[in-house]
């Protein structure tokens, strides 16, 4: 299993949902698990990590399942490691209903840090444009 | 361009072949200065392409072109597969419009230019537009297939000396120079698959 949404479609989806998107799924997991702690259940959250035969790496089709688990009408923010993830990432939110992807910003934050604020942001009933400022912040 | 369904089944399992061919060569370019998996991501590119071979060839270009990117996007992964993907899919996109050699060099550099932003790089960094360029160079200048698969080539090569600027290669930073970029090597290869199936079947 190298992709899971970290809740089950909650009635608290009115919050921004929350994204990891990692080349390892242990790594995208462990993000989730923090995120989660901080948050617990207020926040949809879903994680991909991993090619499609389970080695390191990112695929579209895990990130587009991420997305759709972590869906939110107040949007996604996600969050990625490195070129791949975020290239790919961008071809899923493209393949998107162009009315959904203009609700989910791939955000230029550090994955682990960036996941935890703008779950916190989130959690606050935020809106996409002030969880991701926040999250960016945090940006080198 | 006048591909029937025949040139494309054909084209299709030539670039297969030839990733196939050069999967552990690609995949130890990639050791050398990335994570190691070019070789490999490819290969499952070009399989799953392969897998639908009959279909793709049985649709107009435009559509054939566009699947394929799509095919490969969803199947490549790694850095190469969105790049792929985006060349494959506007060049489907903008033959839809036109067909003569004018409107597919001006489609090819569209294509390019979608590549570039997609990766956000230029000439020079040490990816697989430093192959793209100049094949489009000779593309304008109706350069006969021998001569594009030839400067294809030596283009990857001239990546050696260069240090990468994007991609996980930009970390090594002047240790990056002295390699191949694992990217251009792949275009390069298929540039040479194709440009080879041309000179064969048609003479220009």
């Amino acid at each position: 299993m190298n992709a899971r949404a970290a809740q089950p479609a909650s009635p608290s989806s009115a919050n921004v949902g929350i994204v990891i998107v990692s080349h390892s799924p242990l790594v995208a997991k462990g993000a989730a698990d923090m995120v989660r702690q901080m948050v617990g259940d207020c926040v949809p959250l879903a994680w991909t990590g991993g090619n499609a035969e389970g080695g390191l790496g990112t695929h579209v089709a895990g990130i587009a399942a991420a997305i759709e688990a972590a869906w939110s009408e107040a949007g996604v923010a996600v969050f990625v490691d490195l070129g791949g993830a975020e290239t790919n990432s961008e071809m899923a939110v493209e393949r998107l209903d162009p009315a959904r992807a203009a609700r989910v910003a791939i955000c230029n934050a550090p994955l682990v840090e960036g996941a935890v604020v703008a779950a916190a942001e989130a959690s606050g009933g935020s809106s996409l444009a002030k969880v991701v400022a926040t999250a960016e912040e945090l940006a080198p | 361009m006048h591909l029937d369904a025949t040139d494309l089944a054909a084209l299709i399992g030539l670039c297969r072949a030839e990733i196939d061919r050069h999967g552990e060569h690609l995949s130890a370019l990639d050791s050398a200065i990335g994570d190691g998996d070019h070789g490999a991501n490819m290969r499952r590119g070009l399989e799953a392409v392969f897998a639908e071979r009959d279909a793709i060839a049985a649709l107009p270009l435009p559509a054939a072109l566009e699947r394929i990117g799509l095919v490969l996007v969803m199947n490549i992964g790694g850095a190469a597969g969105p790049l792929y993907g985006t060349l494959l899919m506007e060049l489907g996109r903008g033959l839809g419009i036109a067909d003569t050699p004018e409107a597919f060099a001006a489609t090819l550099e569209h294509a390019i230019a979608a590549v570039a932003r997609r990766g956000r790089s230029g000439p020079g960094d040490k990816t697989l537009l430093d192959v793209l360029y100049p094949v489009q160079a000779e593309v304008v200048r109706r350069s006969a297939p021998g001569r594009i698969a030839a400067c294809a080539r030596s283009a990857a090569h001239s990546t050696e000396a260069m240090q990468a600027r994007r991609g996980r290669a930009s970390f090594l930073g002047p240790r990056s120079i002295g390699h191949e970029d694992p990217g251009a090597s792949s275009c390069a290869l298929l540039t040479a698959a194709i440009c080879g199936y041309f000179e064969e079947h048609r003479p220009s």
